[in-house]
């Protein structure tokens, strides 16, 4: 597919200018100046048709179902999108003064304080704009609260099933990472763990339910055990749909989360963002969160800067506000028993999808799952890979699952329908599955070399990585 | 609402193949104790005409108004065709392009935006974007310390002082030490040396946050001959239209926020950081990078690279933990340079213009301008009693700039105002006589 600027042909221009007849303006002396700027030059037309291939050469949820493993792309309503483009919202300067901000402020509140009643949490910052930005943030609050205590400690603890974010954030906040073994079926191995919890631990970060889809059953002692030795407990919530209306995290005995509301409270993903990841924290961690936090007065809605032991500020203003707008929708419309069916529905739809697949993929821990499970490649005829598997089932309309993920399962293949996909969709993907284990059987040259039917063949990461050419030269 | 569809008869089938009788026994392997008894204390569920009722009246309680604010956030004008592209939910219900084969729409244009940045700044590569321009600025000053190893950075102290803040908790938590670079009338002077012994980098924005344009030339020459990297930050990248590229000035790193490229200020958010630099910092990269490749027949694709720089390969050493980024503000920044095309030149001589008229009906009035330095479409003025002076003009429907006495005590009758496209010559003159009106 050829690139804009391979379509731009000379003098053509597809903006409206304005022509006023406007004086000079005071000169900029001519060293500051560029001499002149080489971009694009195309019509209207030809920039509409080029953005619409490009979008059907590609896959969203709207186009099917997209069983991506720990990303819970469920349906995105399109209520949220139509609130989102109100201009109320959308034109709305984040400096305005906040007598004009008020019901932004209020979206930013109310957001809050519906996550607290789902996660038992004291308050959320929504200041994070992605999941790992929120992680960030996290790790941040607990180095603020040791800091304050005058504790020195070094050490965070991490699962080996964790997903990768979680250690590059505890690097990015100077301590240093230890990762915690799992047991074959698949909790964290408590032996071990009570072994290297000490007076240097500052934290533990699991996430919940855990990345082999399974809520791990240590939790609560889990939790006792890091609470003995003064240290924090975080829950990494990317998995918090299947938790939804079942249980609290902080009951749990968590201390601080993060949530993805681009993944359970159904805003688009946007093919890599924005996202949105609020920090939620328990009363004892509430005084360090991110400045500015929306409080509310007697005289309405403000912003909080006042907040001496706050980690300080995260983002240039307060978040990807438009997507917590659509969060807070969303939570609007399902109320309390929505929310319960979402996360219950969620649990029943991987369960029963499980249930077809168990006799033809290897299941490595065979536990009832939680919203999601992990197959491996083990024992797949015809010398078949996970990445075959993967790129197979684009040609049957589905996206892939999450392939080679958690680490600790080798060939890992993690499939998380979600709860709005239909008894008949899980089937009818489940026959594909079942399908492609027979093509590796009868003929494995076709699921080796497929795709077969995208609208580009099987990509060449190699040589990607090996020639990087990262942007359009003539 | 629901929008789940598992009638009781699907259910029951799919909990006897399942090989359970309940919903409730799935949800066995967490303790009972723990479990919630009763409902989630949340209000009461709304339907979508209530829902939309409810949500409208909000937003009727936010005034954007005619807006002279800029500060790191900019109202553009938006082509109808960025909305009705964008809109097209092949792209904004994708994940991350991680199964490249169904995933080139987006690939493609990340890899656009990438050239477009990269041809704006005068850089060697550009990522596919950052949450915003000041965790962009934190991630290059993390990338500069990474590659020189000295834990000190000097910064400008004409820089956005939201930016300055996010720095500190950045460099707090990763044991960096921020000292301040002083300058005069609204600019940076070339930093003592002192300021700069030892540095890892010298952070300038341009313009900055005084609207003023920095020479990046001069200044980034300073930090070389001090073995620091040049950093320079663009809040208002419709400036790269007028100004020459700061990689053509000794920029070692570009950063900052591309949202005034087709995207709505959104009170915010979504923001686009960007973050480009010499090709020697390619490998340090944090975040996303799209390359050009082939796929099996040979035809050319697109593909993420350098992933080993990457968390989920290289965990805790990675170059960053970022993930998720705004890809589809990106998506929106390519479709609307495309719309825009060379015509940001005269878009950024039209909005130059306009600032100047403005400052000019301000003059006629009696305020004054704060510095006397080029600008582009920002400039501060004073206005005595500015704050009473900006309430009553919110009451007539303008968000009136930004207060500077917010951020700097010396600056307490002074206003930072912005000039663009949507600010017409017609709305100048209301703008300078209403703050004349209210001024007296």
């Amino acid at each position: 597919m050829p690139v804009i600027f391979e379509k731009s042909g000379c003098g053509r221009s597809a903006y409206p200018m304005p022509e006023w007849k406007l004086d000079d303006a005071d000169p900029i002396p001519p060293e500051l100046l560029n001499d002149g700027v080489d971009l694009v030059e195309a019509g209207e037309l030809d920039i509409v048709r080029h953005y619409t291939a490009l979008s059907r050469m590609n896959f969203g949820v709207d186009t099917g179902m997209y069983p991506l493993g720990s990303c819970t792309m469920k349906y995105n309503p399109k209520i949220n999108e139509r609130v989102a483009a109100l201009p109320g919202f959308t034109g709305l300067h984040p400096l305005a003064s906040r007598g004009l901000s008020q019901g932004a402020l209020e979206v930013l509140h109310g957001l809050s304080g519906l996550l607290c009643a789902i996660t038992g949490m004291r308050r959320f910052s929504l200041a994070p704009a992605a999941g790992a930005h929120g992680e960030l943030a996290g790790v941040m609050v607990i180095k603020k609260y040791f800091e304050k205590r005058g504790e020195r400690r070094g050490v965070i603890l991490i699962p080996d099933s964790a997903h990768g974010t979680n250690p590059a954030s505890v690097a990015m906040c100077g301590f240093e990472t230890r990762e915690v073994p799992s047991t074959s079926e698949g909790d964290v191995d408590m032996e071990k763990l009570r072994s290297i919890v000490d007076q240097n631990v500052a934290a533990m970060m699991l996430t919940s339910p855990n990345t082999l889809g399974l809520f791990d059953r240590n939790t609560p002692a889990i939790a006792n055990l890091l609470h003995d030795k003064g240290a924090l407990f975080y829950c990494d919530g990317a998995n918090l749909n299947a938790l939804l209306g079942v249980v609290r995290v902080r009951d749990l005995g968590f201390d601080l989360m993060h949530i993805n509301l681009h993944k359970t409270f159904s805003t688009p993903h946007g093919g890599g963002g924005p996202g949105s990841g609020p920090l939620g924290v328990c009363d004892e961690l509430e005084p360090y969160l991110p400045v500015p936090v929306v409080l509310k007065g007697k005289d309405g809605f403000h912003l909080e800067y006042d907040r001496p032991d706050s980690i300080g500020r995260i983002h240039s203003f307060y978040g990807n506000f438009l997507v917590a707008l659509r969060a807070f929708v969303y939570i609007s419309m399902l109320g309390s028993e929505g929310i319960r069916d979402a996360g219950e529905t969620a649990v029943l739809n991987a369960n029963y999808l499980l249930s077809l697949l168990r006799k033809d993929y290897n299941l490595p821990v065979d536990r009832a799952c939680m919203h999601e499970f992990v197959l491996n490649d083990k024992n797949m005829p015809g010398g078949v890979t996970t990445n075959d598997i993967a790129k197979r089932i684009l040609d049957f309309g589905y996206h892939a699952p999450t392939v080679y993920f958690p680490l600790l399962i080798p060939g890992a293949i993690m499939i998380e329908p979600t709860e709005t996909e239909t008894r008949e969709m899980l089937e009818a993907f489940a026959e594909a599955m079942i399908a492609i284990k027979r093509e590796a059987e009868t003929s494995p040259e076709t699921v080796k070399t497929a795709p077969h039917t995208t609208p580009v063949g099987r990509v060449d990461a190699v040589l990607a990585a090996r020639k990087p050419v990262l942007k359009w030269e003539p | 609402m629901k929008y789940t569809c598992g009638a009781d008869a699907d259910r029951a089938a799919m909990l006897a193949s399942i090989g359970v009788r309940s919903v409730d026994e799935l949800f066995a392997g967490i303790p009972k104790d723990f479990r919630l008894k009763g409902g989630l204390d949340l209000p009461e569920a709304l339907s979508e005409i209530e829902v939309m009722r409810r949500m409208e009246e909000l937003a009727g309680k936010n005034r954007p108004g005619r807006c002279f604010a800029g500060a790191g956030s900019y109202v553009h004008y938006l082509p109808a065709a960025v909305d009705a592209l964008a809109s097209r939910s092949e792209f904004y219900t994708a994940y991350t392009p991680y199964q490249a084969e169904v995933s080139q729409g987006t690939l493609t244009a990340i890899f656009e935006f990438q050239t477009f940045i990269c041809r704006l700044t005068g850089m060697d590569v550009a990522n596919a974007s950052m949450y915003d321009g000041a965790t962009a600025l934190a991630e290059s000053v993390l990338m500069s310390v990474g590659v020189s190893g000295k834990k000190t950075v000097a910064v400008a102290d004409t820089l956005h002082p939201h930016y300055r803040r996010v720095l500190e908790t950045y460099c707090w938590a990763n044991d960096v030490e921020i000292r301040t670079a002083h300058g005069e009338a609204g600019v940076m002077m070339t930093p003592a040396a002192d300021a700069l012994d030892g540095a890892s980098a010298l952070i300038i924005q341009s313009p900055n946050f005084f609207g003023c344009v920095e020479d990046v030339s001069a200044l980034s020459s300073a930090a070389h001959a001090a073995g620091a990297h040049s950093i320079v930050v663009v809040t208002e990248p419709h400036s790269l239209g007028l100004l020459a590229p700061p990689g053509k000035s000794g920029a070692d790193i570009v950063c900052g926020e591309a949202q005034s490229f087709g995207n709505p200020v959104g009170f915010g958010g979504p923001a686009l950081g960007m973050l480009a630099a010499g090709a020697g910092f390619m490998r340090r990269m944090p975040g996303r990078l799209v390359g050009r490749t082939v796929d099996s027949a040979g035809k050319e694709a697109y593909a993420l690279t350098l992933q080993t720089r990457e968390q989920h390969i290289r965990r805790e050493r990675a170059t960053s933990n970022i993930c998720t980024n705004q890809g589809l503000c990106a998506l929106r920044a390519a479709i609307y340079l495309s719309v825009l095309g060379n015509g940001i030149r005269k878009l950024a001589i039209l909005n130059h213009k306009l600032a100047a008229r403005c400052k000019k009906s301000l003059s006629s009035k009696g305020f004054r301008p704060v510095f006397e330095r080029p600008y582009f479409n920002e400039f501060a003025v004073k206005i005595p009693g500015a704050p009473a002076v900006m309430k009553r003009l919110e009451e007539e429907g303008y968000v009136p700039g930004v207060h500077l006495g917010d951020y700097y005590e010396e600056y307490e009758d002074c206003v930072l105002i912005c000039c663009t496209e949507m600010t017409g010559p017609d709305d100048m003159d209301g703008f300078a006589e209403a703050v004349a009106r209210f001024a007296k």
